[in-house]
Order: C-alpha cells, then structure tokens, then sequence
C-alpha cells in the first residue's frame, strides 16, 4: 500500500514536470497577446502591417513593421543563401564520397560552428568580415546586413548539413544501387536519385534553418545596425525584429508605456513566423517520415 | 571528349567542390579565433580576471562577468536537469500514446524552435515582474532554463530509448516496481546519454545573451554576486558591451573576453563529446 502511495506522487510529480512544458508555451502566448492588446488599443493593426517607417522611439512616432521585417527578411535571405549551398553540398560529399573516418572527425567539428556563442559571431562580423567588405565595396556601412548574414550563414551550415545528411542517410540502399546499375557516376547518383529522394528532409532543414536565422539576436544586433531601413540593399544599416527588442531592452523605456509595449507587438510577430515555419516542418517530417519504411 | 568522360570529370570535380565546402567554415572560423587570439591574449592575466568592470579599460577586468557566469550555470543545471529529466522520464517511461501526450510532444519540439529573445520577454514578464524577481540570478536561471528545457527533455528521451526492455523487464520480473526500475535501472543505463545532452545545453545557456539582456542583466555590475537574489552579469554580457563601444581598447578586451568565454564553451562540448563516445564504446547491447 505505502509503495503505491509513493509511486503515486513521484509518477505525479514527473506528469507536473511535462505539464510546465504546456504552461511555458502557455506563458509565451499570454504574454504576448496581454501585452499586444496594450499596444493594438493604441496604433492600428492597419498602421502597424502597412505604414513604412518604424519610429516608436521617436517625437514623430509611426509604426510600421515593414522596415523592420525588411531588415530581418533581408539577413535571413544572406545567411540562408551562403547556409543551403554549402549544407546540401557537404551532406552529399559526406554521405557518398567521404570516407569514413574522415566523416567521423569532421562531423563533431562541424558542429562546433553552431556551439560558437552568437556574441562572439556578431563581434566576429563586426570586426573582421565588416573590414573586410569594405575593401571589396568602399560604400559598405559600419553596420550592415550583408555582414551579419554572411556570418549567421557560417553558424547555421550545421543545421542544415546535419538534418540533410540525416535524410539522405536514410534513402533506402536499392535506389542507390539501382542508379549505379545503370552507369550513373556518384554525382548523377547524388543528384538524380538521392536528393530528390530524400526531398522532405532536406526541405525540412531548409525551413528549420530559416527559422533559426528570423530569431538570431546577437549577431544581428551587433553588425547590422540599429536603423529600421526599408530596403533590400545589404550594403546599408538595418534592424531586424530581435535587433529592435535588443535595443528597447539596452535603453531605459517606462514600464507600460507605448514604447514598452512594443517590443510585445513585435515579438509577437516574431513568434508567429517561427510558429508557422516550425509547424510546417514538423507537418512535412510526420508526413514523409515512413516513406520508404 | 565523350558524356561518359565529362560526367567522370563533373563527379571528380565535386569532389574537389565537396571538400571545400566541407572545411570552409572551419577555416573561417579557425582564422576568426586566431585572429581574437592574436588581439586578446596579451590582455588576460590575473587583473584581468580579478578586477571589477571600470570606465577605464585598461583597468577593467570580467570577475564579476565571470562568476556570473558560474552562478548561472549552477542554478540554471539544478533547475533544468530536475524539471528537464523529469519530463523526459514522464514522456519515455510513463506516458500512455494519447492526444495529450501528443499534444505535449509537439508542443516540446515547438518550445525547441522558440527564439531565445522570445523566452528573454517571458522571463522579463514572469520572473521579473510578475514574481518580483527583477534583474536577479534567480530570474537569469530561471528563464535560461526554460529555454533549455527542450534540449534536455529531447536528449533525456533518446537516452531512455537506447535501453533495452529485457533490462526493464528484468526488473519487473523480480517484482521492482515502475518507479524502481525506472530510478535504479533504467537511469543508471541511460546517465551517459543523458549528461551528454544536458552539458550540450548547459553550454548553449551560459553563451546566451539576448534573453537575458531583455530581462534586464546589467551590463556593469561593480560588485560579485553573493546570493541568487543578487544583480548580476556574465561573461557574454560583458562582451557585448565592450563590443558595442567605440574605443578600441575595449575591444581588446572584449576579444580577451572571449577567449576565455570560448575556452569554457570548447571545455563543456570536449567533455560532452568525450562522455557520449565513452558510453557508445562501453555499452553495447
């Protein structure tokens, strides 16, 4: 009787440790949303998705998310670029032409680019890479996102590589040898066969990093810039989403003021765009995970 | 030359595009590091490590930095593993296949993609408005560990996964109960597994900087933390702040900085790969 009292409570109290997983999301939502309202009483939805300068800090206040998502938008897109064909390129090389000890070294260390802490990435960027473009374009901002991209680029290579040669892996070994039955070559192979096999994976990854580059904070918040610009010149200042919650928090904003409130609004689109992409990826890898089981 | 032949060449070819896109990030990386290496080492020495942060950089040292550095990872350690692997345990070991524990494991891998600067506003919220905690250690660990949680959680999972269930069902059989089993055999076997992921995310919290920034950390804190209830900075904070300053002294110091912040990080993922290859090689079942 006394054991079953105490498997009891110790199986009720693991249930509470997952349950404050739930109240954690729960505690996200709520926050936002409270506080979001608090800011939507006083600026239009219309102004906030439509307006095209964001100047909360300001005397002459407007608030438009634009330059913002511009900002963001714009790193992302640099850092996915550099991310997707260095990732996809070393999940191929490792999984069909590496050999194996070379592979069991180097994966380890491909990981240590996403331990780096993104502070020490964004002085990175700031100090070494920033120079760097700017003897390549003399017109190159102090801050600016092509830095800061490239940067965040190098950090999420990893995430991609790993997760696409987890999917290539996967691809079952009669494709591959049918192809070489053939007389395709490795890469015909590679690419005819097993990519296209391995698809989901790869675009699960893809959306994964994505998502990791919309959230980065440091990185941006050191090398970009702290000037919402609307444009897609990677040349000139930025701020993202993050870098603006970075600079609110650094500066001293009345509790419950406008200007507190709206790093509420903005984190809250910051987190649907990371809900959705996270979303879809888990929808895309329930769906295809058993394809060829 | 014929399309067998070219197609030979394109394949080579690749190989060559393979290796290079292979270490390209490491070598960027590697030349990042000796280059902060080269600005920072001449600026750490017992000062450095030793003095309060000042105006001046030349004086200014990280012992403030670098102790809260420890406190966070010891608080933020106790808080996520209790709550972190006792999730994992329910998940693995207890929890029946139905829509609620469903529910509860998107809802993990979802917490997983969160941002960290998002986690930083509901720490801000919770810890430090709504339960008064302000800018304190204890508001630091405890936002850093809910931002963990997952990685904990996940790797907890695997770990338990990894054991067979002739060891489960041995126990069973010589009448342990569930929860016997699962504390004195099932743990045990999977602790390797295990403490490799919990370092893996211990080493992720003591890097971060955007969650706490937005609760608050203060950048100069001119005293060492004593107690959990204490203001405090770390060792990332430090950095940013010394990044972000015209000066270049402070630079050097914040690259001094790093290489110590750098250390501790390599320091916690040599042990974490060192464990998980120990207990690969040990165990095989």
């Amino acid at each position: 009787m006394e054991i079953r009292l105490k498997e009891k409570i110790i199986e009720g109290g693991l249930l509470f440790a997952s349950l404050l997983t739930i109240l954690t999301t729960i505690g996200i939502i709520w926050v936002l949303f409270t506080q979001s309202v608090g800011f939507f009483t006083e600026v239009s939805l219309w102004e906030f998705i439509t307006a095209t300068e964001w100047t909360p800090l300001f005397t002459k206040k407007s608030y438009g998310i634009l330059p913002l998502l511009a900002g963001t938008m714009l790193t992302t897109f640099i850092a996915i670029a550099v991310a997707l064909p260095l990732g996809v390129t070393i999940a191929i090389y490792l999984n069909e032409y590496a050999d194996k000890r070379f592979r069991a070294y180097i994966k380890p260390m491909l990981e240590i680019l996403a331990a780096v802490p993104t502070v020490v990435y964004g002085f990175f960027a700031l100090t070494i890479v920033t120079p760097f473009l700017k003897l390549l374009f003399p017109e190159v901002a102090s801050f600016n996102a092509l830095s800061a991209g490239l940067v965040m680029g190098i950090m999420i290579i990893p995430m991609i590589s790993s997760l696409s040669e987890d999917a290539l892996f996967a691809v079952p070994k009669s494709l591959r040898e049918g192809s070489y039955g053939l007389g395709a070559t490795r890469l015909q192979t590679a690419l005819r066969v097993l990519v296209p096999a391995a698809s989901s994976g790869i675009i699960v990854s893809i959306i994964l990093a994505i998502s990791r580059a919309i959230g980065e904070t440091m990185i941006v918040a050191i090398a970009a810039g702290q000037q919402p610009n609307l444009t897609i010149n990677p040349l000139e200042t930025v701020e993202t989403i993050t870098a603006y919650i970075v600079q609110v928090s650094l500066g001293d904003v009345p509790y419950a003021s406008i200007e507190y409130r709206t790093i509420f609004a903005v984190g809250l689109s910051l987190f649907i765009f990371t809900f959705i992409l996270n979303n879809i990826s888990f929808y895309i890898r329930k769906k295809f995970q058993n394809k060829y089981e | 030359m014929n399309r067998v032949n070219i197609n030979r060449y394109k394949d080579l070819a690749f190989q060559v595009v393979g290796i290079i896109s292979t270490l390209v990030g490491l070598v960027l990386l590697a030349i990042f590091i000796f280059s902060i290496i080269k600005e920072g080492i001449a600026r750490i020495d017992l000062d450095f490590l030793s003095s309060l942060p000042s105006r001046k950089a030349e004086k200014a040292g990280i012992l403030t930095a670098w102790t809260g550095t420890m406190w966070i990872f010891f608080l933020t350690a106790i808080i996520s593993i209790t709550i972190g692997v006792a999730a994992g345990v329910y998940l693995e070991e207890y929890a029946k296949k139905n829509w609620f524990n469903n529910l509860l494991e998107i809802n993990i891998s979802n917490l997983a993609g969160v941002p960290s600067v998002i986690y930083g506003i509901l720490g801000l919220e919770i810890f430090v408005r709504t339960m008064r905690l302000g800018g304190s250690l204890l508001a630091g660990s405890f936002t850093l560990s809910l931002l963990i949680m997952p990685i904990i959680i996940v790797a907890t999972r695997e770990a338990l996964k990894a054991v067979p269930s002739t060891i489960r069902e041995a126990a069973y059989g010589l009448g342990a109960s569930k929860w016997q089993t699962t504390s004195m055999q099932v743990l045990p076997a999977a602790a390797g597994g295990i403490s490799t992921g919990v370092i893996l995310a211990l080493s992720r919290a003591v890097g971060e900087t955007a969650p706490l920034i937005v609760i608050g950390a203060l950048a100069y804190v001119p005293f060492v933390a004593k107690s959990p209830m204490d203001e405090f900075t770390v060792l990332p904070m430090q950095i940013f702040n010394w990044t972000s300053r015209p000066d270049h002294d402070f630079v050097i110091n914040a690259a001094a900085g790093i290489i110590i912040l750098l250390g501790i990080t390599f320091l916690l993922n040599g042990i974490a790969v060192y464990l998980r290859n120990r207990w690969q090689k040990k165990i095989s079942w």
